[in-house]
């Protein structure tokens, strides 16, 4: 009678709490980074192959990103943003979270493998470890620079989706994957330096909280800086062209600037405007990476169409 | 006894079950569409039926 009485008491989970798990704005970008690494290589593949590998890829994506809820059940119950989530609002056990997140990797692992071959399943299995092992477990709560090294999960998406076609890896696919893995420290060092307090009070060693946010403003700079010309260089390789090398030149420059504009700022201008300059540098990045990938997908239509650029 | 099919469970639950339901009919159809498109990417394959094919026969044989 007891358990009856508390399983009413208890916020049931629908449906759509399961999908939450599985961090759908996460999985949107996975979906369409790896349709973009699938449909840039020089190998076609059947349609319906294609899609359900995205589909694949993208519930892989998914799974770790339920591992990672699991995981982080008690610093995501701290931060504001977070705190919504099924695990730490209570509406789904952590013992069910993990095992969503368990279940749905193997399935996504194997029919990856099924459907495609066992080089993009393998990737993808390595994506879900060092995502749930590497980062949320070992780096997340020990290092400031565990947003540099896990960004490497969400870099990973591309180049399995080339993986699903070429079946293997390449320097256009390492180049996409390290596109991302730059791309990821002044995405989120930008979203840091204005929710600072959301990391600090959940005790994650973010950049800002450990070497201040002088020194985080520089690293945003630096990366930004550094990521450039590797953004520009694609341009260059047998999967860019004119049309990317274009959009890379604009979108790089703005984002020099805004870095730029970053570096300067003291925390008084800043907190003065609401962290105005951060907030718009964080808001285009998302613009940036979905630009550059968007060039890439331009690109392998003209080629279809015989208009390569190097060709 | 009277037997009582519809439990308050199962309309409290119908949100969730309707998913999983949805899902599973997805994934069925997933893998039928890979199979049919598995099976007809490779192409006419050989293999010995009823009519007799002697360009399957092994040569040089006994």
């Amino acid at each position: 009678m007891t358990d009856i009485h508390l399983a009413e008491q208890s916020p049931e989970a629908g449906f759509g709490d399961y999908v939450q798990l599985l961090k759908p704005r996460v999985m949107s970008l996975v979906v369409f980074t790896a349709a973009v690494g699938l449909l840039v290589a020089p190998v076609s593949v059947h349609p319906f192959v294609a899609a359900t590998a995205i589909l694949f890829i993208a519930l892989g994506a998914g799974a770790s990103g339920a591992l990672n809820m699991w995981w982080d059940a008690d610093i995501d119950a701290v931060m504001r943003r977070t705190r919504g989530r099924p695990v730490p609002a209570g509406r789904v056990a952590p013992d069910e979270a993990l095992a969503v997140g368990l279940a749905l990797s193997g399935i996504a692992v194997v029919m990856l493998g099924l459907a495609a071959n066992w080089v993009a399943a393998g990737l993808l299995a390595f994506t879900i470890f060092f995502y749930a092992v590497v980062y949320t477990m070992w780096l997340k709560r020990t290092t400031p620079q565990n947003i540099v090294i896990g960004g490497a999960a969400g870099a990973f998406p591309p180049m399995i989706g080339w993986a699903v076609a070429t079946g293997g890896v390449s320097f256009e696919s390492a180049l996409m994957f390290a596109l991302i893995f730059m791309w990821t420290p002044p995405h989120f060092w930008a979203l840091a330096l204005f929710m600072n307090d959301d990391y600090s009070n959940a005790g994650v060693p973010m950049l800002t909280v450990t070497h201040g946010r002088r020194a985080t403003r520089a690293h945003v700079l630096a990366y930004t800086l550094a990521l450039a010309p590797l953004a520009v260089g694609i341009g260059f390789t047998a999967i860019g062209g004119w049309v990317y090398l274009a959009v890379a030149v604009a979108l790089n420059l703005w984002f020099i600037r805004g870095a730029v504009a970053i570096w300067r700022r003291d925390e008084a201008t800043a907190e003065a405007d609401r962290y105005a300059v951060e907030k718009r540098f964080f808001g285009f990045s998302l613009s940036y990476l979905f630009l550059h990938f968007g060039a890439l997908l331009v690109e392998a239509a003209l080629r279809a169409q015989g208009w390569g650029a190097w060709e | 006894m009277k037997l009582q099919p519809l439990h308050e469970l199962h309309t409290r639950r119908f949100g969730r079950n309707l998913g999983v339901g949805l899902l599973l009919a997805l994934f069925v159809a997933l893998v039928f569409g890979l199979t049919v498109v598995k099976v007809t990417s490779i192409g006419p394959m050989p293999a010995f039926d009823h009519a007799v094919r002697p360009e399957l026969v092994p040569q040089g044989g006994e």
